[in-house]
């Protein structure tokens, strides 16, 4: 069985096709994505129209859009950080639930000092819950090369448990006393609630500038000093980077700390900007760690992409909330995002490969047995 | 005598470990190929779905109604199997990053949810559900019915697959051809077997086997739809074949562990033992993380057994 495709490795990568893939991939996703809704009886168009009304087209569903689109950014920023390296850290979930946890717990305990302060402690506090977390799968991957995909991937599972726990199963400090028949949350602080930044009747959630903030030193980390230079030649060449003397356990650590605290950021911002209480049931449900990796993949790791790539991802989560019904099902969401990593993926590969057509018997024959 | 702790424990650790076995000897027979397929969640997933809406639209006796709905669960989860392998083989893309989006695309809040939600499966329990056989008449005999003789046809089945998969893989032609074109594929190659129709083979029939894992949990042991009802087994099944050394015997094994370990939390709540819940649904993933630590160290990494050309694309004129 001889492929029809060939693969010719392109030497250098035209600066055009990183733009162009990845919006030719967004178009191809929306395609198999009509083809899903019409197999299910559902126009696609009109579905097409709704969820770009409702994510993008007002200001107030730009202002909804960048709310959702925070956390993502933060586990978009921590897929690529890892990524990076080499290191598939696809515990984003977990980690920005352990920083949920952090962050409610500063802005429930110190929830009436001043607003800069609890700001800055949940910051401190999300980033330390989800370095935690990625720790516990970077430890084990630099001191016994444990395989950190099914570790972070566990640990998901044992995060969300954790928060079970906290709310359902105990009487702990993050549940509300006073939640009768289904329990949940305590309210962080009123001066604990991050107050967002309005441009006319845009509001900017405050979680996302401290994104933005983060993207752009992210960028900088990677692009401009030695730790990135150290990352990317251990990435592309671990032997070169151990003959360079350059320590391989040292940047797993720092690299799975980093990219777990910002992931927990996402969790914080979820905190402060959005919900006001760990929400054990509704984080679980909204699978941030896991479109983060969707997000990272379509920016191509780049930073400052991830950004940009949040925005449309959160105007899609956005939209899903605000249309969730019959005739929108749960599920609609996640499938499209599905899809675009699909293609975004299947993309990598045109500007890796220019990929040319051969006849079957053009092809030289190899003597087969 | 059969209400005795270690009986049930036993019992259950059969019942609820067959999901697992199939899911990750789907996984093992993929990754025997070269193919790391981390997409096990999803495609188990797809297969439930499916087999809820088999469940209740398919018409005819109740046997060919759930044979019909155990194969049209293994069919749509092939489907993906197979556009995973298209991705994989052909185009060549990075497997870790595929076989994620082949689970974020499918899984608990993706298409499987969608399509539940769509075909509206999950409004009532599943009017056919694959019920506990009394084989023989022995299902009530001490120790040996319950542990033996009063299982679903599934757990037979994987008893048989157990046996056939050891045959094939380590005693057949075509078993060492696989072997080869996991380990070499240069080698396997240029002895004239097609790597690329072994890995196609491999990774559908793989999703196929997880697929039935799915609809062990949808006809089975919920038996109704519940959105992402796999609780990350996908995952546990694809560690499964790490410790297992790629060996089916061995995965059984593990299954049944694990199995147990899943079930524990229910074993010992309708026995009125007290242990904090959490800890016990957090047993299964904890004790992944530590049994993978584990293996991934000292005396057991020497012997690993992992197939060496694995989540390598193969190109011929790369070499």
């Amino acid at each position: 069985m001889r492929s029809p495709l060939r693969f010719e490795r392109r030497l250098s990568q035209p600066r055009w096709l990183t733009v162009a893939v990845p919006l030719l991939s967004l178009l191809a996703a929306l395609i198999l994505g009509a083809i899903v809704l019409l197999a299910t009886g559902r126009n696609p168009f009109a579905t097409y129209h709704r969820i770009f009304e409702r994510g993008f087209a007002s200001q107030s569903a730009l202002s909804g859009t960048l709310k959702s689109a925070t956390p993502l950014a933060f586990t978009g920023l921590c897929a690529s950080v890892a990524f990076r390296m080499g290191l598939v850290n696809i515990g984003g979930e977990g980690q920005l639930f352990g920083g949920a946890i952090g962050a409610a717990w500063a802005g429930i305990a110190l929830g009436e000092q001043s607003p800069g302060v609890v700001f800055l402690a949940m910051l401190i506090g999300g980033a330390l819950g989800g370095a935690s977390f990625a720790l516990v799968a970077g430890i084990l991957r630099a001191k016994f090369a444990t395989n950190e995909i099914i570790t972070t991937l566990m640990l998901n599972y044992v995060a969300g448990i954790l928060l079970n726990h906290l709310i359902f199963n105990s009487t702990s400090y993050w549940r509300d006393p006073k939640s009768a028949g289904f329990p949940t949350g305590k309210a962080i602080g009123t001066s604990a609630r991050w107050s967002a930044v309005t441009i006319g009747q845009l509001a900017i959630p405050r979680g996302w500038i401290v994104a933005m903030i983060a993207g752009i030193l992210v960028w900088v980390l990677y692009r401009k000093t030695r730790f990135g230079f150290e990352v990317s030649v251990i990435s592309d060449s671990p032997a070169a980077a151990r003959y360079a003397g350059m320590s391989t356990t040292r940047k797993i650590l720092s690299v799975m700390a980093l990219s777990g605290a910002l992931a927990g950021l996402g969790g914080a911002s979820d905190i402060g900007d959005f919900r006001h209480v760990l929400d054990a049931k509704g984080l679980q449900l909204s699978g941030y760690g896991y479109t983060g990796i969707v997000v990272a993949a379509l920016a191509r790791l780049n930073p400052l992409a991830t950004l940009v790539v949040a925005v449309i991802m959160g105007g899609l989560t956005n939209a899903g909330f605000a249309l969730q019904g019959p005739d929108f099902p749960s599920g609609l969401v996640g499938t499209l995002q599905g899809l675009i990593l699909f293609t975004a993926v299947a993309g990598e590969v045109l500007t890796r490969y220019r990929i040319r057509l051969t006849h079957r018997h053009s092809t030289p024959t190899v003597a087969a047995r | 005598m059969n209400n005795n702790l270690f009986v049930v424990i036993a019992a259950s650790a059969i019942f609820y470990g067959t999901p697992i076995f199939f899911a990750a000897l789907g996984e093992l027979l993929t990754e025997r190929s070269g193919v790391l397929n981390l997409g096990v969640e999803g495609m188990m997933l797809i297969g439930a779905v499916t087999a809820s809406w088999g469940s209740q639209h398919v018409s005819g006796p109740s046997w060919f109604i759930v044979l019909a709905s155990i194969l049209l669960g293994a069919l749509a989860a092939s489907i993906l199997a197979a556009i995973y392998a298209f991705l994989a083989i052909t185009l060549k893309v990075n497997q870790t990053v595929a076989g994620l989006a082949l689970t974020i695309f499918a899984g608990g809040v993706g298409l499987s949810s969608y399509l539940a939600n769509t075909w509206k499966v999950a409004v009532r329990p599943t009017p056919h559900p694959i019920r506990k056989l009394n084989v023989l008449g022995l299902a009530a005999k001490p120790v040996v019915g319950p542990l033996l003789f009063n299982h679903t046809i599934l757990t037979y089945a994987s008893w048989v697959l157990a046996i056939v998969a050891t045959y094939y893989l380590f005693h057949t032609r075509t078993g060492l051809h696989l072997r080869a074109v996991g380990e070499s594929p240069q080698t396997a190659d240029a002895m004239g077997v097609s790597v690329t129709a072994f890995r196609y083979v491999h990774t559908i029939v793989g999703g196929a086997l997880a697929g039935v894992g799915g609809v062990v949990y949808s006809l089975a042991i919920v038996p109704t739809w519940v959105d992402g009802m796999t609780k990350g087994v996908g995952w546990i099944a694809i560690a499964l074949v790490i410790f297992g050394f790629w060996r089916p015997d061995l995965t059984l094994l593990g299954a049944y562990l694990f199995g147990g370990l899943s079930s524990l939390g229910l074993t010992l709540k309708a026995r009125n033992v007290h242990i904090n819940g959490s800890i016990l649904d957090a047993l299964p993933f904890v004790t992944t993380i530590v049994v993978l630590v584990v293996v991934s160290t000292g005396w057991a990494r020497k012997r690993l057994g992992a197939p060496a050309a694995l989540g390598v694309a193969y190109q011929r004129e790369e070499r």
